[in-house]
C-alpha cells in the first residue's frame, strides 16, 4: 500500500469521479421506482383519512363500501395483528388508527378495488362517526398541565411531575459545574428559539405493491431506505414470520430519513391478504405531507457565558421537542449534539419530548441536531456581536479537538473541526467585501455518524468481472462508492464491478440506510468481503502453482508469489483465476458480515452571504460555501452533492419551509405550492470544500457525510439575517412576514 | 364527463347553455385540469375552445391589440408590438407558472379562474382592457375589471365565454409595469401584487395614472386614489408615499398561510411604488 508524504494512503480509484451507475436509467425513465412495479390482477389500494386533528372513532361502517361492485377488500385496525412491542405498535397505529384519530390525515380505513375510480367511490361510502376532541399542535402548549392529552400513560419514569401527560420523555447530558462557569463569564446571553416542523420533501411519494397468497407467503416491493426494517415491521404488524415475507426495495426518489419506516406497506399487505390479490398503494402528495414523517417541531432555551476574549465558560440548554402523536426520543440527539463543537468546562443539556396532534416524526438528515445547533450557534453569534469578536476566531478558540470530552460524554479521537474552521478562515469567501445591506453568517455543524449491522457478498464472475451484493438502498450514490472501494481493494478497474441491492431473502440483515452509515459500514464490509475473495483467489493460484497459500500475495489485481522463496511464477490476474475457477474448486465469492463500529463523527462549517429586502422581509442568498470533513471522499462528486443538497434543504428550512396548522388543527399547506422548498432560481451555486481528516475506524479513513451538511444552514442564515437587519432572529422559518415584522418592531 | 371541441362560437355557446350540470371551458387547462385531478371540480361537460376561429391570434386594432382568448403566455412574450405598447400587461402574463405552463396558460383563463392572486389581471385592469364576451344572446364587451366578482366567481352568465381581450392604443410617452411579491423567486402565488399604468407629458409630468392591486381583496382592486396621487407629479418621494398610503388604505386582505393582513397591506404599497418607478422609466421619465 503506497503512502504519500503525509503518511496518507495513495489511492488508485477511490477519490475519482466515474459517471454514476444509475444515471442512464434515471434520465431515460427506465429506473423502476416504487409505483412502477405491477402484477397481473393487481388492485388499487386507497386510504381513508381523518379530517380531524383529534377525534375518538365512535364507529366505522364499511358495509356499503364492501357491497360495491369492484371493491375486493375493506380494512380497518381490526385487520391487523395484536403487537406487544410498544414502538412497533406505535408504527402500526400510525399506519391505521385504533380507537382514536391522532392527527389530521391519520389513516382510519382502506379499500382495495379494481380501479382508482371505484376505490375513490368506496372511500366515500365508508361511514365514520367521530367524536371530535380538543387538540394541541404546539409543543409548549402540549407540555402544560391541562393541555388536551394526545395519548395517556405513555411517559417514561424519569419525567418530572407537574407536566402534562403528553410529556413522554426526558434526558440530561453534560459535565462540569455550570453555575461556577456562569459566574466566571463576562457576558451571558440567554435566548429562546422555536423551529417549525419541516418535511423531507422527497420527490417520490411512498408507493408499494404487496402480494400475499393464501398459503401465507408474501412479497412486497416498495420504495424504502431499508427493506430489512420494512420486513421486520411488517412481519410483526401482520403476525407473520420474517422468512415468509420477502421485501424488495425499488429505486428511490429521495428519502432523507423519511423512508426509514413504514406507512402504507402494512396496509397494502392487509388488503392483499383480505382480497387475495396483489394490491398497489401509491400516496398522493397531500397524503405524503399529512401522514408521513416531518421532523420534530421544537422550542429551545439556550444560555451561554463567555469571557470578553471569547472563551465559553459555561453552557446550558433546555430543549422541548415534539415528535407528533407518538413517543419520540429524537430530543436525545439534539441534547447530545447541541454543544458538540465546543470544548467546554461546564455544560448541561436537558431534553423533553411532548405529544402533539401532528403526524409521527420520521428521521430527517441528522434528526434532532439542526434545531439544537441552530439555537446554540445563534447564541454564540450574538455573544460574538456583543463582545465584538470574530465569529470564526471564537469558534476556533473553543473548538473541540482530539482528546476533548464531548458535551455528550465520549472523548473525541481524531476529528476535523479545527481543520474545517481554519479552511473557512483561509478561504476567499470569508474575506470577500460585502455590499451595502449585505451580511455574512456562519455556523458549525456536527453529526455522530453510525455503523451498524451489515452484510455483503462479493461474487467473482468467470469473465473477470465482479458483482457486489449489498442490502442498503442507494440514496446518495452508495453503489458507485461501494464499487470504487471494491475496485480499489481488488485492484481491478471500476467498470468491471456492478453493485446491486438485494432483497431480504438474498442476504443477511442490513440496518436501514440512515445515520450516514452506508459508505462507511457497507464500504468496510465490501473491503473485507474483497479481502475474503482475495484470500480464496490466492488459494486457487497456490493450488495451480503447487505452493503454500501463505506463499501467495495479492498485488495490483493479481496473485503473485510472495518473495523469491515462494517460487517463480508469472502473476495470475483476477480474470485469469476466475476463468479457471470451475477447475480449481468452483465459484469464488467473498463475504463479510458484522456490526460495524468506529464511524467517525463529522463536522462542517457553512458560510453564507445574504441580503434582506427591508421593505418586504425577503432574504436573498448571495453566496454560500460548505466546508466539511469527509474523512476520505470516495466519490468526491457525490460528497459535494451531499454537501450541496444538505445546504439547500437547510436554506429551505431556514427561510420558508414549515408545517402550518389552522386553529382547527388541520394542516394548511399539504402541497409543494405552499410548503415552499427552494426552487433553483432562489439559490446561488453552492460551493464546497472537502477536508479529509481520516477516520481511524475505517481502512480508507471514510466518515459519513450525508447528514452533517443540513445542520449548519439554519444558524448560518439566521446569523446572517440577524446581522443584516440588526434584529436577533429566534424563530424558523424566517419567512418574509416574520422578518418584516421584526424589522418594523425594531423601528 | 363529456368533452367537446366546437368549431364555431355559436356552437360553443349552445353547448355551454344546454348542459344542465357543471361546465368548464378548456383553454390552457392549467387551472381546470389541476382542479379536476385534485377532485375540486367534476364537470359534466368540458368545452375545449382552442378550435374556434381566430381564438389563438393577436390582431392589431385601432392602435391597440385584440388578444385571442387562447393565446398562451409565451406567445404574448414573443409579440414585439404588444410588448412595446403594454410591457406590464405582458410581464404579468409571463409571470404565470414555469416554461411548461407558459406554453399553455391564457389571460382569459387566468381571469375566469377568478383567483384574487391572478397575475395577468391587475395589469389588464390598469390598462383599461376590455373583454369580448360571446354568449347565447350574442356579443357584448365587458371591462376586465368587471369580470371577476369574488374568489372563483365571474359575472359571466350561463353559456357565456370570453373570445378575446382588447388592450387600447397609447399616447407616445406612456407605459406600464407589474410586480408581485412571492416568498420564492418563481413557481409561487402572489401574496400581493401591483400594476401601474402611466402617461407622461413632454417634461415627464404624469398626466394619467391607473393603479390596480392583486391578492389584497376578494377581487382585483383599481385604486383611483392611488392613481390620482401620481397625476401632476414627476414621481417625487411625496407622490410615491401618497401612492403607497392610498394602496395600503385600499387593501382588504385575508390572513392566511401565504401572508398576514399586516404584511399584505404593507407590501401592496411597497410594490406599487416600485412598479410606478419602473413604469415611469419605461415611459421615458427621468426619475
Ligand atoms: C404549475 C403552475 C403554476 C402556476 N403559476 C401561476 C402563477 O404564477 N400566477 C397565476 O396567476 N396563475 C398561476 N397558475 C394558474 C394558471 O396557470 C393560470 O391561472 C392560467 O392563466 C390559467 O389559464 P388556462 O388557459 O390554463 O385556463 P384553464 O385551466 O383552461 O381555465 C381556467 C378557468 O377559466 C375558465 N375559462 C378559461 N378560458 C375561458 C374563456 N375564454 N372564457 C370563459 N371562461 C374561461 C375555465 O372554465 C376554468 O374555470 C399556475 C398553474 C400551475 C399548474
Amino acid at each position: 500500500m503506497a503512502l504519500d508524504s503525509n503518511g496518507k494512503r495513495v489511492f488508485k480509484v477511490v477519490g475519482t469521479r466515474p459517471a454514476r451507475p444509475d444515471g442512464v436509467d434515471k434520465v431515460t425513465g427506465r429506473a423502476l421506482y416504487g409505483a412502477d412495479v405491477s402484477a397481473p390482477g393487481m388492485l388499487v389500494g386507497r386510504i381513508l383519512r381523518s379530517p380531524h386533528a383529534h377525534a375518538r372513532i365512535v364507529s366505522i361502517d364499511t358495509s356499503a363500501a364492501e357491497a360495491m361492485q369492484g371493491v375486493k377488500a375493506v380494512i380497518t385496525s381490526r385487520d391487523f395483528a395484536v403487537v406487544e412491542d410498544a414502538s412497533t405498535r406505535d408504527v402500526q397505529v400510525n399506519c391505521m388508527a385504533d380507537g382514536k384519530a391522532l392527527y389530521d390525515g391519520h389513516a382510519v380505513a382502506a379499500v382495495a378495488a379494481t380501479s382508482a375510480a371505484v376505490a375513490k367511490a368506496a372511500l366515500k361510502a365508508i361511514k365514520v362517526i367521530y367524536e371530535v376532541l380538543p387538540h394541541v399542535t404546539d409543543v409548549d402548549a402540549a407540555m402544560k398541565a391541562g393541555s388536551p392529552v394526545v395519548q395517556a400513560s405513555r411517559a417514561v419514569e424519569n419525567v418530572p411531575k407537574g407536566f402534562s401527560e403528553n410529556v413522554t420523555h426526558h434526558c440530561e447530558f453534560g459535565h462540569g459545574d455550570v453555575a461556577a462557569g456562569f459566574a466566571k463569564a463576562d457576558k451571558i446571553v440567554s435566548r429562546s428559539f422555536k423551529t417549525a416542523a419541516t418535511h423531507q420533501g422527497y420527490i417520490e411519494p411512498h408507493a408499494c405493491l404487496a402480494s400475499m397468497t393464501s398459503d401465507g407467503k408474501a412479497d412486497l416491493w416498495c420504495c424504502t431506505q431499508g427493506q430489512f426494517n420494512v420486513r421486520s415491521l411488517c412481519a410483526s404488524i401482520m403476525g407473520m414470520e420474517a422468512s415468509q415475507l420477502r421485501v424488495t426495495a425499488s429505486e428511490i426518489g429521495g428519502g432523507f430519513g423519511g423512508k426509514t419506516t413504514v406507512f402504507i406497506e402494512p396496509v397494502a399487505l392487509a388488503l392483499s391478504k383480505k382480497a387475495g390479490r396483489p394490491v398497489k398503494v401509491v400516496m398522493t402528495r397531500d397524503e405524503v405531507f399529512k401522514a408521513t414523517g416531518p421532523t420534530v417541531s421544537t422550542s429551545i432555551d439556550v444560555k451561554i457565558g463567555m469571557t470578553k476574549d471569547g472563551r465559553i465558560t459555561a453552557a446550558e440548554a433546555h430543549m422541548r421537542y415534539s415528535g407528533g402523536a407518538f413517543p419520540c426520543g429524537t430530543v436525545d440527539m439534539g441534547a447530545m449534539a447541541g454543544f458538540a463543537a465546543y470544548d467546554l468546562p461546564a455544560v448541561r443539556t436537558y431534553g423533553w419530548n411532548a405529544l402533539t396532534n401532528r403526524p409521527k416524526e420520521a428521521a430527517y438528515r441528522a434528526p434532532g441536531a439542526p434545531q439544537a445547533i441552530y439555537a446554540v450557534e445563534s447564541v454564540v453569534d450574538e455573544l460574538c456581536q456583543v463582545l465584538k469578536l470574530d465569529p470564526l476566531d471564537v469558534r476556533l478558540l473553543n473548538a473541540a479537538r482530539k482528546g476533548t470530552q464531548s458535551s455528550y460524554g465520549p472523548v473525541f479521537d481524531d476529528i476535523g473541526l479545527v481543520a474545517t474552521l481554519e479552511a473557512a478562515k483561509a478561504h476567499p469567501h470569508y474575506h470577500a467585501p460585502l455590499g451595502a445591506g449585505q451580511a455574512r453568517g456562519l455556523s458549525c455543524g456536527f453529526w455522530f455518524n453510525f455503523g451498524g449491522n451489515t452484510c455483503v457478498s462479493l461474487n467473482v464472475n468467470t469473465d473477470g468481472t465482479v458483482g457486489v451484493t449489498e442490502g442498503n438502498p442507494d440514496i446518495g450514490g452508495s453503489r458507485a462508492s461501494i464499487s470504487l472501494m471494491a475496485a480499489e481493494e481488488l485492484g481491478i478497474p471500476y467498470d468491471r464491478i456492478r453493485t446491486i441491492i438485494a432483497d431480504t431473502a438474498s442476504l443477511g440483515h442490513n440496518d436501514v440506510t440512515d445515520g450516514s452509515r452506508v459508505t462507511f459500514s457497507v464500504g468496510l464490509a465490501t473491503i473485507k468481503a474483497a479481502q475474503d475473495a482475495i484470500r480464496k483467489m490466492c488459494g486457487r493460484a497456490a493450488k495451480i502453482w503447487g505452493i503454500d497459500e501463505e506463499a501467495v500475495e495479492w498485488i495490483d489485481g493479481a496473485a503473485v508469489p510472495a518473495g523469491p522463496n515462494a517460487g517463480k511464477f508469472p502473476p495470475m490476474s483476477l480474470a485469469e483465476i476466475a476463468a479457471v475457477s470451475f477447475q480449481t474448486g468452483g465459484p469464488i465469492a467473498g463475504h463479510h458480515e458484522f456490526n460495524a463500529d468506529g464511524a467517525g463523527v463529522s463536522f462542517g462549517v457553512h458560510l453564507v452571504d445574504l441580503e434582506v429586502d427591508k421593505e418586504t422581509g425577503a432574504t436573498k442568498i448571495l453566496r454560500y460555501t460548505v466546508f466539511q470533513d469527509a474523512g476520505k471522499a470516495v466519490h468526491p462528486a457525490y460528497v459535494e452533492g451531499q454537501m450541496q443538497g444538505g445546504a439547500v434543504q437547510g436554506i429551505g428550512w431556514a427561510l420558508n419551509e414549515e408545517y402550518i396548522y389552522g386553529a382547527d388543527g388541520r394542516l394548511q399547506n399539504a402541497g409543494f405550492l405552499d410548503y415552499r422548498v427552494p426552487v433553483a432560481s432562489d439559490l446561488p451555486m453552492i460551493d464546497t470544500v472537502i477536508l479529509e481528516i481520516p477516520n481511524p475506524g475505517h481502512p480508507y479513513g471514510v466518515r459519513g457525510v450525508g447528514e452533517t451538511p443540513i445542520v449548519p444552514p439554519l444558524a448560518a442564515i439566521s446569523n446572517g439575517v440577524s446581522r443584516a437587519t440588526g434584529v436577533r432572529m429566534s424563530e424558523l422559518p424566517m419567512s418574509p412576514p416574520r422578518v418584516l415584522k421584526a424589522i418594523m418592531a425594531r423601528g | 364527463m363529456q368533452y367537446a371541441k366546437p368549431k364555431t362560437v355559436a356552437e360553443a355557446a349552445r353547448l355551454l347553455k344546454d348542459e344542465a350540470g357543471v361546465t368548464r371551458i378548456l383553454a390552457g387547462g392549467t387551472d381546470v385540469l389541476v382542479q379536476m385531478k385534485a377532485g375540486m371540480v367534476e364537470p359534466a361537460l368540458v368545452v375545449d375552445i382552442k378550435g374556434l376561429p381566430g381564438i389563438r391570434e393577436i390582431v392589431a386594432e385601432a392602435g391597440g391589440y385584440r388578444i385571442g382568448a387562447c393565446v398562451a403566455g409565451a406567445e404574448l412574450g414573443e409579440h414585439a408590438g404588444l410588448k412595446a405598447l403594454w410591457p406590464g400587461v405582458v410581464e404579468g402574463a409571463e409571470l404565470i407558472g414555469s416554461t411548461q405552463v407558459q406554453g399553455r396558460c391564457t389571460q382569459a383563463g387566468n381571469l375566469c379562474n377568478a383567483s384574487p392572486a391572478a397575475d395577468s389581471v391587475p395589469a389588464l385592469v390598469a390598462a383599461g382592457a376590455v373583454a369580448r364576451v360571446i354568449g347565447p344572446d350574442g356579443v357584448r364587451d365587458v371591462a376586465v375589471s368587471d369580470v371577476p366578482v369574488g374568489p372563483g366567481k365571474t359575472s359571466l352568465k350561463k353559456g357565456e365565454f370570453i373570445a378575446s381581450i382588447f388592450v387600447p392604443a397609447r399616447p407616445d410617452r406612456a407605459s406600464d409595469a407589474y410586480l408581485r411579491f412571492i416568498p420564492r423567486t418563481e413557481m409561487d402565488i402572489a401574496v400581493a401584487s401591483a400594476a401601474v399604468s402611466l402617461e407622461l407629458d413632454g417634461v415627464g409630468m404624469v398626466t394619467a395614472a391607473r393603479v390596480a392591486l392583486g391578492a389584497v381583496a376578494p377581487t382585483v382592486r383599481l385604486v383611483e386614489a392611488a392613481g390620482a396621487a401620481l397625476v401632476g407629479t414627476r414621481l417625487d418621494e411625496a407622490a410615491l408615499d401618497a401612492l403607497s398610503a392610498a394602496c395600503s388604505a385600499a387593501c382588504a386582505p385575508i390572513d392566511d398561510k401565504r401572508g398576514t393582513i399586516e404584511f399584505r397591506t404593507h407590501i401592496a404599497g411597497v410594490l406599487a411604488k416600485r412598479a410606478a418607478r419602473i413604469a415611469y422609466t419605461r415611459a421615458g421619465g427621468q426619475a
